[in-house]
C-alpha cells in the first residue's frame, strides 16, 4: 500500500498533497423502551486526496481505491482553479510511523449478544422504575485504522478503536413528560459501559422526580457548575473561539483576540491537549501528520495560545498545535478540539456554595453550542442554591453568557478535576468528533438562566 | 445489488438490498474568496433480512463481498427483533420529479461566479462582513430490491447554497446568513443575497428590552429553528407508540390554534426532501398531521406501523442504519397577515430570526430555552435594532395553541421546511 500511495503522490504539480485512506468496522444496537430497534453491524473502506496550489485548495473523497493517481491530478486541478496567491503552510518533518489501537477491554472482542445483555439489563432496571414510560438507548463502537501518506514524505498508519453508550430514561404522568440522560465513552475501554447499574437506576429516579419539580424562574444568578458541565462550558465558551480558523482571515477577530489579552482572574487556566493518553481526544499524530501537543489557551487569566492546523498557523505566524481532525475520509481537516479542561483551583465545593444567598446548582448536560460571542448550555439536572445550602430539584435549566463577560465571572475554581468522556462535538458538518472535556467544579457570578 | 440479494435469500427467509450512489461538488468560500473545490462520491449499501423470523441488518461503505456483507446481517439476527412486516412488492415509481439534468451541466465557474456575486452584494451594502458559504451541485440514484420480486430507483439532483456572514463591531458578533437548496439549478444570486441584506438592515441598531413577558414574531427561520423538533418528534409513531409523545391521546381533537395546519409532502416537484418512494420502497404520499389545529393522524415507517396495528404512511428514512420514522418536508400553512402588519401590531415585543440552543431543553415536553442569537426589537409598531444577550423561553405546547396571526410570507428553509411567520401574543424573555 505505501509504494502505491507514493506512486500516486507522484509528478503533480502542488505545493503540497495528503491522500487519507480509511478502514473501519462498527457495530451498534439500539433500543427503545422494550424493544431492541437495532442491531447492525457495518464495514467501510474509503478514502480523500487533499491538494494545495497556490493557496487554493482541492479535495477529492472516494470509496473506489482504484486509480489512486487520477484522484489526485483531480483534486490538484480543482486546488488550482481555486489558488491565485501563495501557498501558506507550516513546515513539517515528515514523519513515518505506525500507532497500533489503543485499548484495554477491547470491544471488538466482546460479542454482540453479550454487549445486547448489558444493555437489556440497563433497560430492565429503568422500566421498573415508578413512573417511567420509556427509555432509549443506543451504543456504537467503532475499530478504524487511518493510513495518511503526504507529498513531503510523511507515513503514519494509525489505529483507533471509539465507543459510546447513551441511555435515557422517560418519566411520563399526566401529560407531562421528562427525560434524563447518560452518556459515557471511551477509547478503547468495554468495561467503562459496564457495572453502570447504579448510575442507571439514579438516572430513573431523577427523571421521575422531575415530573414534580418547579421550574426555576429566568433571570441572573450565581451559578454552580459540576465538573461535567464546566466541561461542556469550557468547551464551548471558550474552546471554540479559540480554534484559529474562526480568526485568522478576520482582522477584527485577530484584534479582540490578541495573545497577551486577559480574559478572567489569575486563578483560570484553560488547557487542551491531545497527548493526554487514554482519553477520547488523545491521539498521537493529528490527520496532517503534526504530532500532538498540549497547549494553555488561557494561562493565568490570559490568552497564551490558541489551536492550530498548520494553515492556520502559518497564516498567522505561530506554531502548528496538532489540532487538524478529519472525522471521516469525506471530509477534510479542520482545527478541532481534543481534551479540553480547566485546571484544579483549591476551593472546596462546601467553600464555594457557602455565602450564595440564591443562586443555582447545574449538573450534568444535554448539550451545548456556541455562536463563539455567545454560547448556550444546558443542564441536565439542577437545584436551587438557598442560604448556602443545595435546596429544591428545579427542571434542567439552559445557561447562556457572552465569553468576553463571562470568564471574568468566573469566582471560584474546585480542586475535583474531572474530566468527562461522554460528549461529541460538532463542526462544519463534522459531527460527533469524540473529544473529551472536563473541569473542577466552578462558580460563575451573574450568569443569565432560561425559565419562565 | 441482485448477487447480494441472492445471497441474502440463500440463507434467510427474505431480504431487502438498499442501494445509495452519490456524488457532490462544493465550491466552499471563506473569508469573501473562494478557498475549496471539493468532489465527493460515495456509495454505501444497506441489507436487511428476516432470518427464523428475526431481522438481521448490515452495511457498507463502499466495496464489500456478498458473503461478508450477508454474514454480518445474519450474525445480528440471532438477536434482532421479531419481524411484524413483509417487504413490500417493488414498483417502478417515478410518480414526484426529483431529477433535474440541468444541475449537472452547471458548470464550477458559474458556481464560482454564483457565489461571488452573492458576496459582492452583500458586501457592497455592509463594509466589513466576513462571508463564507458554498454552492454545491450534486446526484444521488437511490435503489432498492427485494426478496418479494421488484426493483426500484429513482434518482434526484440537488443544487444547494449557504452563505453566513459574520460582523464584528465594537466587541458586538453579528450573524447573519441564508440557504436555498433544490432539485434544479439556482441562479439569481438575489435570492440569498436579498434575505441577507434584509437581516443586515434589521440588525443595523443595537436596542435593549427587559425581562418581561412580550408578544414574539417567529419568523421562517425562527418557527424552524425553536418550534419545530417538539412537533417532529411528537408526531413520530415511534415516540407514539412508546407512549412518550404529548400528544398520543389527542388524535381527533383540538390541540393547537384553528389557524394551524401541518403537513409532511414529499410529493412537491424540485423539493430537496421529496422523493416517488421511501426508503423501505413505500409509494411517497403527503400526510396531514394537523388540519385547522385539529390532530390528524401521526407518521410511521413499515416497522412502527406493523406493531401499533397502523400501515406505513411512506416514513421510512434510513438516516445512517435501519429504517425509521421520519420526515421529509414539512409544511405550516401559510396565512394572510403580512409580516408588516403583524409588526404594526407590537407596541413593545421581538423579532426572532435565529435562536440559538432551542433544541437543548425537554424535547418531548415542548420546552424550549434559547439564547436570541438574532432578532430584532419592536417598538411602538416598528423595528428599533437587534436584541442580544437575551433568552427566551416557553412551551411549543402552549405557544401553538393561541396564535395572533399566521403570516402570508411562508418560505422554504433549507429545502426541508416550509413555513410563514407566526405572530405569538406572549413569551417570556429575560435579559440582564
Amino acid at each position: 500500500m505505501k509504494d502505491r500511495l507514493f506512486d500516486a503522490l507522484k509528478g503533480h504539480q502542488a505545493d503540497y498533497i495528503e491522500v487519507r485512506l480509511e478502514e473501519s468496522k462498527s457495530s451498534r444496537l439500539v433500543y427503545r423502551g422494550e424493544r431492541l430497534e437495532e442491531a447492525g453491524r457495518s464495514a467501510g473502506t474509503g478514502g480523500c486526496v487533499r491538494a494545495l496550489v497556490r493557496g487554493g485548495w482541492g479535495f477529492v473523497s472516494f470509496n473506489s481505491l482504484d486509480n489512486l493517481s487520477e484522484k489526485v491530478a483531480l483534486a490538484v486541478e480543482q486546488a488550482r482553479q481555486v489558488g491565485k496567491g501563495e501557498s501558506q503552510f507550516s513546515p513539517a518533518v515528515p514523519m513515518v510511523d505506525k500507532v497500533p489501537a489503543e485499548f484495554k477491554k477491547n470491544p471488538m472482542d466482546v460479542p454482540l449478544p453479550t454487549k445486547n445483555n448489558i444493555l437489556d439489563e440497563y433497560n430492565r432496571i429503568m422500566l421498573g422504575t415508578k413512573d417511567i414510560q420509556t427509555t432509549s438507548i443506543g451504543y456504537a463502537d467503532i475499530k478504524k485504522k487511518v493510513t495518511l501518506a503526504t507529498s513531503e514524505g510523511a507515513y503514519i498508519e494509525q489505529g483507533r478503536i471509539d465507543l459510546n453508550l447513551r441511555l435515557s430514561a422517560i418519566a411520563s404522568k399526566d401529560g407531562d413528560v421528562q427525560q434524563v440522560g447518560l452518556s459515557i465513552g471511551s477509547k478503547g475501554d468495554f468495561a467503562a459501559v459496564e457495572n453502570l447499574h447504579e448510575k442507571v437506576q439514579d438516572i430513573a429516579r431523577r427523571a421521575a422526580a422531575l415530573l414534580s419539580a418547579p421550574h426555576a424562574k429566568g433571570g441572573a444568578y450565581t451559578v454552580v457548575l459540576d465538573p461535567v458541565l464546566a466541561g461542556v462550558f469550557v468547551h464551548e465558551a471558550f474552546g471554540h473561539l479559540s480554534e484559529a480558523d474562526h480568526i485568522y482571515e478576520n482582522p477584527q477577530m485577530r484584534e479582540l483576540m490578541v495573545l497577551g489579552r486577559r480574559f478572567a482572574g489569575k486563578h483560570l487556566n484553560i488547557v487542551d491537549g491531545a497527548t493526554v493518553p487514554g482519553y477520547r481526544g488523545s491521539f498521537k499524530y493529528d490527520d496532517e501528520g503534526t504530532p500532538a501537543g498540549k497547549t494553555y489557551l488561557i494561562k493565568e487569566g490570559v490568552l497564551t495560545s490558541r489551536l492550530h492546523s498548520r494553515e492556520t498557523a502559518a497564516k498567522m505566524g505561530e506554531q502548528p498545535t496538532g489540532n487538524a481532525r478529519a472525522i471521516n475520509y469525506t471530509h477534510p481537516p479542520i482545527v478541532r478540539m481534543t481534551n479540553t479542561y480547566i485546571e484544579p483551583g483549591s476551593t472546596s465545593f462546601a467553600e464555594m456554595i457557602s455565602g450564595i444567598k440564591e443562586g443555582v446548582y447545574a449538573k450534568d448536560w444535554y448539550g451545548g453550542t456556541t455562536s463563539l460571542e455567545m454560547f448556550t448550555f444546558s443542564a441536565g439536572e439542577a437545584y436551587m442554591i438557598r442560604d448556602g445550602e443545595i435546596a429544591e430539584m428545579v427542571r434542567p435549566v439552559v445557561l447562556t453568557g457572552n465569553v468576553f463577560t463571562t470568564l471574568d465571572n468566573i469566582d471560584a475554581i474546585g480542586n475535583d478535576l474531572d474530566m468527562n468522556q461522554g460528549g461529541g462535538c460538532g463542526k462544519a458538518g463534522q459531527s460527533p468528533l469524540p473529544v473529551s472535556n472536563g473541569s473542577p467544579h466552578i462558580r460563575i457570578q451573574n450568569c443569565l438562566v432560561g425559565g419562565k | 445489488m441482485d448477487e447480494i440479494l441472492a445471497a441474502a435469500c440463500k440463507s434467510a427467509q427474505s431480504a431487502e438490498v438498499f442501494r445509495v450512489t452519490s456524488s457532490r461538488t462544493p465550491v466552499q468560500f471563506e473569508a469573501n474568496r473562494l478557498k475549496q473545490i471539493q468532489t465527493k462520491d460515495a456509495t454505501t449499501t444497506a441489507l436487511r433480512l428476516i432470518k427464523d423470523g428475526r431481522v438481521g441488518f448490515a452495511q457498507a461503505s463502499g466495496r464489500i463481498n456478498a458473503a461478508e456483507l450477508v454474514n454480518m446481517a445474519l450474525d445480528t439476527s440471532q438477536f434482532g427483533f421479531q419481524s411484524d412486516f413483509t417487504f413490500p412488492y417493488l414498483q417502478p415509481n417515478n410518480a414526484v420529479k426529483t431529477y433535474d439534468p440541468a444541475v449537472e451541466n452547471v458548470t464550477i465557474d458559474d458556481m464560482v461566479g454564483l457565489g461571488s456575486a452573492i458576496i459582492d452584494a452583500v458586501c457592497h451594502n455592509t463594509a466589513g462582513l466576513l462571508c463564507e458559504g458554498s454552492v454545491s451541485r450534486g446526484a444521488a440514484t437511490f435503489e432498492i430490491a427485494s426478496g418479494e420480486g421488484g426493483h426500484a430507483s429513482y434518482k434526484r439532483t440537488n443544487f444547494s447554497i449557504s452563505m453566513d456572514g459574520m460582523l464584528v463591531r465594537d466587541g458586538d458578533i453579528l450573524y447573519i446568513g441564508d440557504v436555498q437548496s433544490s432539485c434544479r439549478p439556482i441562479s439569481d444570486h438575489k435570492a440569498i443575497s436579498g434575505e441577507i441584506i434584509r437581516q443586515l438592515e434589521l440588525a443595523r441598531e443595537n436596542a435593549a428590552i427587559r425581562s418581561g413577558t412580550f408578544p414574539v414574531i417567529f419568523t421562517p427561520y425562527g418557527v424552524a429553528g425553536a418550534l419545530l423538533s417538539p412537533l417532529i418528534s411528537a408526531f413520530n409513531g415511534k415516540t407514539v407508540l412508546d407512549g412518550a409523545s404529548p400528544l398520543k391521546d389527542k388524535k381527533g381533537s383540538a390541540a393547537f390554534d384553528v389557524k394551524f395546519s401541518l403537513s409532511d409532502d414529499p410529493t412537491i416537484a424540485y423539493q430537496p426532501g421529496s422523493s416517488p418512494f421511501d426508503d423501505e420502497g413505500v409509494a411517497a404520499r403527503r400526510n396531514t398531521l394537523v388540519y385547522r389545529g385539529k390532530v390528524v393522524q401521526f407518521y410511521y415507517d413499515l416497522h412502527t406501523a406493523a406493531l401499533s396495528g397502523n400501515s406505513s404512511t411512506g416514513n421510512g428514512v434510513r438516516g445512517g442504519g435501519m429504517p425509521s420514522p421520519a420526515i421529509h418536508a414539512l409544511v405550516i400553512e401559510g396565512g394572510d397577515t403580512s409580516l408588516t402588519d403583524m409588526i404594526k401590531d407590537i407596541k413593545e415585543g421581538i423579532i426572532i430570526e435565529q435562536l440559538m440552543g432551542a433544541e437543548q431543553g425537554n424535547i418531548l415536553n415542548g420546552d424550549f430555552s434559547g439564547n436570541v442569537l438574532l432578532g430584532y426589537k419592536i417598538e411602538n409598531g416598528s423595528v428599533t435594532g437587534r436584541v442580544k444577550d437575551t433568552m427566551v423561553s416557553g412551551n411549543v405546547y402552549q405557544l401553538l395553541k393561541e396564535i395572533s396571526a399566521i403570516g402570508s410570507d411562508s418560505r422554504w428553509i433549507g429545502g426541508y421546511v416550509n413555513t410563514p411567520s407566526i405572530y405569538c401574543p406572549a413569551v417570556s424573555v429575560s435579559a440582564k
